[in-house]
């Protein structure tokens, strides 16, 4: 991997962003993930948190203790010595209840696509996935590796309430949700998959560079499985660590 | 166990600490008191660290009842009354309640959110590393939920040494919010920034702890409203298609894609968040530097408020202290001295 310069774009006196480009990539995507490893092993004085993204890395500081031209030289010495990961990514199967009341969206993105549901199914849940970043609620999988065939715009009105486990498309992204919240996407289908739950060790299971495979499952699985995952069952399946 | 049972409080009442840091990568925003100096003045005037688990309110007060022993309190933020069993407690004092009496904290007169702090601390569970209660990632607080009344919030500790004053009343900074620029103020046309820079915004209704809208002239994007999604800290002024600049705040998201024009200094967040609806303000541009600066200047005033705490009733004159307008509970820092100290909230 070569040296890749970075702006740092300063967010107030408490963080500074990274930012390695502007665009959703994978490459830039894996840069990020692995020069947010590397920052963590620094253990730069006054760093308090990271929180890589698509395409930057947002820095939490305590003003009083970083000292800020040292944090770039480091960072810029830190991208230098930059190894390629070579952590294979760990996959996920995650099962997913599509269209119905599982998936309100699902017959109109059929619809604007001229073609039938079991298709837009079909080509939601025959791609790999990359776990470009956890973002926006708790668990929220922002995903990339979406196929462009079946893309569409996000809805003009957000709907204020979308369900835990919401799996949408929205643009090229796709999403993974695992709490309840607003959304302007358009929703294909649901997991039973908590990615969240603060009860269970380990607390989060999907993580920023794994890859997620969707499988479909009928409705009458539901239940079986939504309980499952409430007794705290990871539900997804890991067929590669 | 010693214990304040919940008889009444208003739907803003939540238990929030320093807030709960390490887990945004996962999505977890920080939450943690809306005010951080008021959270460290209580929490100073008790005996505790500064970033103790306090009860929040939200301009509405609440009504406790001790039981189990006696609680030292403290109450500092927005302005508003603190009485035990009826009796008020002078502002910027700590006072202890004793087995069966009241505390009750009133309404805010000015500004908005008020920190009761305890000894000890609101001794509720952990979750991810901190005791704040967060709405929506179902974290925090008594039970994950924001206090109500017939709860009963587990306290930490018994009162140790004398009831304290603060005799070096809080600052804060007055005028206009200072901002650093950026992250994407090159998403904003020069007449945009100058909008921002040269106009006069008012909190909107829409304003809670996940951040305010403002109501204003529209600010002016050179290239789109939006932006390949990336991370928010607190004080992010992201400005989305209306033009209207919002303002995230503890329970923000962690991301998002709007460009974000710029961000409140931190020195200046807990004056900011003071700001009632229909409240107006102006922005101004300082630099990086100057930022870190106003951040080091917060951390000598309230070192300088710990050093001038002394024991409360012993000789020290409540109407002096009273006559230096700690009434208001915070002492405007740049307020010319003839006129008569603002609240932050002004």
């Amino acid at each position: 991997m070569g040296a890749p310069i970075p702006r740092f774009l300063p967010c107030g006196d408490t963080a500074v962003t990274v930012e390695f480009g502007t665009e959703i990539d994978d490459g830039l995507n894996a840069l990020c993930l692995v020069f947010d490893a590397a920052l963590a092993e620094a253990a730069i004085p006054g760093v308090i948190e990271t929180l890589p993204t698509y395409r930057s890395v947002l820095v939490q500081v305590d003003p009083l203790v970083i000292d800020m031209p040292a944090f770039e030289t480091r960072v810029h010495e830190i991208l230098a010595g930059l190894a390629t990961d070579g952590r294979p990514p760990r996959r996920w199967i995650i099962p997913v209840v599509y269209g119905g009341e599982f998936g309100i969206d699902l017959e109109d993105v059929a619809r604007s696509h001229g073609l039938t549901t079991e298709e837009i199914i079909r080509r939601h849940s025959s791609r790999t996935y990359r776990v470009a970043m956890l973002g926006f609620l708790p668990g929220f999988c922002y995903l990339s590796g979406a196929d462009p065939s079946i893309a569409l715009p996000r809805r003009t009105s957000p709907r204020l309430k979308t369900p835990a486990g919401t799996v949408s498309i929205g643009g090229v992204q796709a999403l993974f949700a695992s709490v309840e919240a607003p959304s302007g996407w358009h929703l294909l289908g649901r997991t039973p998959v908590r990615n969240f739950m603060p009860d269970r060790d380990p607390v989060f299971l999907v993580g920023a560079g794994d890859e997620v495979v969707f499988r479909p499952i009928p409705a009458a699985d539901w239940d079986a499985l939504d309980a499952a995952a409430a007794a705290g069952e990871p539900v997804a399946e890991l067929v590669a660590a | 166990m010693i214990r304040l049972l919940v008889k009444d409080c208003g739907a803003g009442t939540t238990v929030q600490d320093g807030g709960r840091f390490g887990y945004q990568r996962y999505g977890v925003g920080p939450a943690g008191a809306m005010d951080r100096i008021a959270l460290a003045v209580a929490n100073m005037l008790v005996g505790n660290e500064p970033g103790e688990a306090a009860v929040e309110f939200t301009v509405l007060g609440g009504n406790f009842v001790v039981e189990g022993g006696p609680v030292r309190v403290a109450l500092a933020g927005a302005f508003a009354d603190l009485k035990i069993d009826g009796e008020a407690v002078p502002p910027l004092t700590s006072a202890t309640a004793l087995d069966g009496q009241s505390v009750t904290v009133g309404a805010a007169k000015a500004g908005t959110f008020m920190v009761l702090a305890v000894s000890g601390g609101v001794a509720v569970k952990r979750d991810l590393g901190s005791r704040s209660f967060h709405l929506r990632g179902g974290l925090g607080g008594l039970d994950r939920t924001p206090v109500r009344p017939g709860q009963v919030l587990p306290v930490g500790g018994t009162p140790q040494g004398p009831d304290l004053v603060a005799t070096v009343a809080p600052q804060v900074s007055a005028g206009a919010f200072r901002v650093v620029l950026g992250p994407q103020d090159d998403y904003f046309t020069p007449a945009g920034i100058a909008t921002f820079l040269g106009e006069t915004y008012r909190v909107s209704a829409e304003a809670d702890r996940m951040g305010y809208r403002l109501s204003g002239p529209a600010i002016e994007h050179a290239k789109g409203f939006n932006i390949v999604s990336d991370g928010i800290v607190t004080g992010s002024v992201q400005v989305p298609g209306s033009g209207e600049p919002i303002v995230l705040l503890a329970d923000r998201q962690t991301t998002g894609g709007y460009p974000k024009i710029a961000t409140i200094v931190s020195a200046d967040l807990p004056r900011f968040v003071q700001q009632r609806p229909g409240g107006e303000m102006r922005f101004t541009a300082v630099t990086l530097a100057e930022a870190i600066a106003a951040a080091r200047d917060q951390a000598a005033m309230l070192a300088a408020v710990r050093a001038g705490l002394k024991p409360a009733g012993l000789g020290l004159d409540t109407e002096h202290l009273l006559s230096v307008n700690l009434v208001d509970g915070w002492v405007d820092a740049h307020a010319p001295p003839a006129e008569p100290p603002l609240h932050s909230a002004a």
